[in-house]
């Protein structure tokens, strides 16, 4: 059962990251964007890692593309004045680039064995919140100044006056 | 049954059950809404449908409503986005569906010699499944703003987009408290936790461990549920209906299908993290145990349909606070709205997860 979901939330993810490139309309990019971001969730929930999925959905597909989808409602540029986009030598290399990117990576996956079976209980929340406050506790506080730095950058350039 | 099969048929027969009641209980909700709007505004409410003579009190409206919606011309305006405006309802009425998953409707079962949880789904995450599915039904109120191509609906979405946003963080650090007493934020787990005793004579639930949390958590989620005082996005008074203004027939109704399914998903959840889920105060395994000594054994049928009676009538409860708030309380003005989530909800439920972790520190000692 677990290879057959994995092919068909792989084959989701990876149609809908096409389609978010592809399509013309900035909203359907972003309503492909969270079809992609919920079937990586279901990838993570196959490797038993619950919380990472749940936060995936919670912060991607709930926060940032709503963010996304609010800027889009704003300018909302008219269909008929959508930018037209262009094959240029930039974006050809680009295309060349990402096929070699593949190809390495196909050749990297056979060298070394990924780890069969089901995963060990690290995704679990439990296993999660044990980490980051152990092991990982300095780089978590760290991270978290970092978050707060940006957040008053942020409200800095953001308002004139404060 | 073999185990497969066995396991198939239980889940299969757990999810029409659960469904069938929420949206039971959703088409109850509505007609309770219009009356008791009508009894709180001293009037007598809908009494006029009727089948063969029998009026049943007004019963039949949700049922001619349904008829109404399915029978009317469902049209798109001319300046929506086809694709989007259709793809709305459907945003929104899912996250609502999902929510049912994660609630445990009673105690275990045991059904032919085996186990059986009455919970769709006892994940891992719990009712951080919720947060990530309640996220979602922003998008369906945004899309349809946007889509409609109308400018009304459009204000709606904006606001509720922000709105939304605001009060999840809040909702979401309103249980934390939760999370630290009970160790866990699976749902089972936390129902379990529950059924002890504090100082020996109060059930041990969620409110009474966490009357800040409690509140704070009901706030948040009359303002995620888009319901009065918080339902400036379709405020009637300044933007028509908000983001479904350009909505009719069945889609119409797939916003208001939403809109109860997220109340009666909500007074669910309420009832099982704050206020002991199916457990009935000082009911055990073998029957009642009273704080002075006293005891009623009871047979574990009994006890099982008491354990589910408590949980119909707490969620009852607080599907029934829905409406009474929402006749009770007018709407708040946006920037009230705004403050209130950012600068009395936040502080408040980081205050509460800072005094949760000091008194459990010093009750280590």
């Amino acid at each position: 059962m677990e290879p057959v979901l994995f092919i068909l939330f792989g084959a989701i993810a990876v149609c809908g990251a096409i389609m978010v490139v592809t399509r013309k309309h900035p909203m359907a990019s972003a309503l492909y964007l969270i079809l992609t971001l919920f079937a990586v969730a279901a990838l993570f929930v196959l490797r038993q890692a619950h919380f990472l999925a749940a936060v995936q959905v919670i912060v991607y597909a709930g926060a940032v593309v709503v963010l996304f989808v609010f800027v889009i409602m704003l300018i909302n540029v008219p269909e008929n004045r959508m930018p037209v986009e262009r094959v240029t030598t930039v974006r050809f290399l680009g295309v060349i680039a990402a096929g070699l990117f593949i190809l390495e990576s196909a050749v990297l996956a056979r060298r070394f064995s990924m780890p069969k079976g089901p995963a060990a209980e690290v995704g679990t929340v439990e296993a999660v919140g044990r980490a980051l406050f152990t092991d990982y506790l300095l780089a978590f506080e760290v991270t978290s100044v970092l978050l707060l730095s940006a957040v008053i950058g942020a409200i800095a350039l953001a308002k004139k006056k404060i | 049954m073999s185990g497969p099969l066995f396991d198939l048929t239980v889940a299969i027969a757990r999810i029409a059950v659960f469904f069938a009641f929420c949206f039971g209980l959703v088409v109850v909700m509505t007609w309770v809404e219009r009356k008791g709007a009508a009894y709180i505004q001293d009037r007598r409410g809908p009494n006029r449908a009727d089948i063969l003579g029998v009026r049943a009190w007004g019963l039949f409206h949700p049922l001619a409503d349904a008829l109404k919606f399915l029978f009317k011309e469902d049209f798109i305006p001319d300046n929506a986005h086809r694709l989007f405006y259709q793809l709305a309802p459907m945003f929104s009425l899912a996250p609502a569906i999902l929510g049912i998953a994660i609630i445990p409707f009673g105690p275990d079962v045991t059904v032919l010699g085996r186990k059986v949880a009455l919970q769709i789904a006892d994940l891992n995450v719990g009712i951080l499944y919720l947060f990530a599915v309640s996220g979602m039904t922003v998008y369906g109120v945004v899309l349809a703003g946007w889509a409609s191509g109308s400018k009304y609906p459009l204000l709606g979405g904006l606001r509720s987009s922000a709105q939304m946003l605001s009060y999840e963080v809040s909702m979401g650090l309103s249980l934390m408290g939760i999370f630290m007493v009970f160790e866990s934020v699976r749902m089972s787990q936390i129902v379990t936790g529950q059924g002890g005793l504090l100082f020996g004579v109060l059930p041990k639930w969620g409110v009474f461990v966490q009357p800040l949390g409690f509140i704070l958590f009901l706030v948040a989620q009359y303002a995620e549920a888009n319901r009065t005082p918080f339902d400036l996005p379709e405020g009637e008074s300044e933007l028509v209906a908000g983001y479904h203004t350009e909505y009719g027939s069945f889609k119409f109704s797939m916003f208001m299908m939403a809109e109860y399914l997220h109340m009666v998903v909500g007074a669910a959840v309420v009832a099982t993290l704050f206020f002991g889920g199916w457990q009935f105060p000082y009911l055990a395994d073998a029957g009642f145990l009273f704080p002075g000594g006293a005891a009623v054994t009871l047979p574990p049928a009994a006890v099982f349909l008491l354990r589910i009676g408590a949980f119909v009538a707490k969620v009852l409860f607080f599907a029934w606070l829905y409406v009474w708030v929402r006749w009770t309380i007018p709407r708040f003005r946006y920037d009230q709205v705004m403050r209130l989530g950012w600068k009395v909800m936040l502080p408040l439920a980081l205050l509460n997860i800072f005094a949760t972790g000091l008194i459990m520190l010093l009750l280590k000692k």
